[in-house]
């Protein structure tokens, strides 16, 4: 049990990313694509130049729904399921005495909010149609600076919190760690430029259901994600916890 | 969030579990890492601000994933 393989843990992220990706591919599509839809025929029937290709319609929109958005969410799942993977490598046995399994869950809840949750609130999902073409290389790097910002700000709290932890006890460094997280990224959030443009017209109405559908997709895959990872690696990790399980009849750790 | 101060008492204890050491982690947070950082820029970011492969293709087929994952696209 000494000698918990890295590479091990990494493959099982990755095919739990793929796993959950597909949960959150069937919400996307049935939560997302009517919304995408709607925000196109918006911006076919308000637009004289439309921000993507003119004229030559490289994929069809059916492919973009179907193959494109698999691809797109499938190849996130497993990118992210290896990150966060990785991450739990790290945050086994050293973010207190949690089995596998919650820290799996830990891990998953914290990948959430740091990748997702906290970038959204300042830069939040658009739909077509939203978002000046003009303003794409600005509007990026912004995203990806918020999302950096993010993850080494709640990296530097759970740190902070292990510190505090051996004076304030465990409860207390808790609070005071997340407290410092969100000082920092109030002043963070205070002082980056706003991203919104929202043409005149747009259906406010749209433009919430759109992010609300986003805020699923994503709350699907971590919940999906944090646990099968969680019992891919304890089974892994404790074997005789799977032993001992395996008596009782097996529900698939499907949210 | 916080190290535990580990109270031996009720509950048959975990087992403890032993930290995998950096040493152990690094090179596969330098190989897996990479590798996943470049699948996430292929889904989010390609063809948009910054462009690896010379036309529309890739940002086309991952068009409806890159809006609703959150990404900036259009
Ligand atoms: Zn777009």
């Amino acid at each position: 049990m000494n000698s918990v393989s890295v590479r091990a843990l990494l493959v099982r992220g990755m095919l739990a990313g793929l796993a959950t990706g597909v949960l959150a591919l069937i919400t996307a599509y049935l939560l997302g694509e009517p919304h995408v839809d709607s925000a196109i025929a918006f911006e076919e029937a308000n637009s004289h130049d439309h921000g993507h290709d003119d004229g030559v319609e490289l994929v069809s929109r059916t492919m973009q729904a179907t193959g494109g958005l698999a691809t797109g969410v499938l190849v996130y799942g497993v990118a992210l399921g290896g990150i966060a993977a990785l991450a739990f490598c790290v945050a086994l046995g050293r973010i207190g005495r949690f089995g596998p399994r919650a820290t799996a869950a830990l891990v998953a809840l914290g990948a959430f909010v740091a990748v997702f949750l906290v970038p959204f609130l300042k830069y939040p999902a658009n739909p077509p149609a939203v978002g000046d073409p003009d303003t794409l290389n600005q509007r990026t790097a912004l995203f990806f600076l918020m999302i950096a910002l993010s993850v080494l700000l709640a990296i530097a709290a759970v740190i902070l919190g292990r510190r505090l932890a051996p004076r304030l006890g465990n409860w207390n460094a808790t609070v005071a760690a997340c407290a410092a997280l969100v000082v920092a990224l109030g002043l963070a959030f205070a002082f980056l430029p706003s991203g919104d443009n929202v043409p005149e017209h747009f259906p406010a109405s749209l433009l919430w259901e759109f992010r609300m559908s986003s805020l699923a997709i994503e709350l699907v895959l971590w919940t999906g994600f944090g646990l099968i990872f969680g019992e891919l690696a304890e089974r892994l990790i404790v074997p005789k916890a799977a032993e001992r399980d395996e008596r009782q009849p097996e529900t698939a750790a499907v949210s | 969030m916080a190290q535990s101060a580990a109270p031996v008492s009720s509950r048959p204890a975990l087992p403890e579990i032993a930290p995998i050491s950096f040493k152990e982690i690094a090179p596969w947070l330098a190989f897996g890492g990479i590798l996943m950082l470049v699948l996430l820029y292929f889904v989010g970011a390609e063809q948009g601000a910054t462009s690896l492969i010379a036309g529309k293709d890739v940002h086309e087929w991952v068009h409806d994933g890159r809006h609703l994952l959150g990404f900036p696209c259009h």
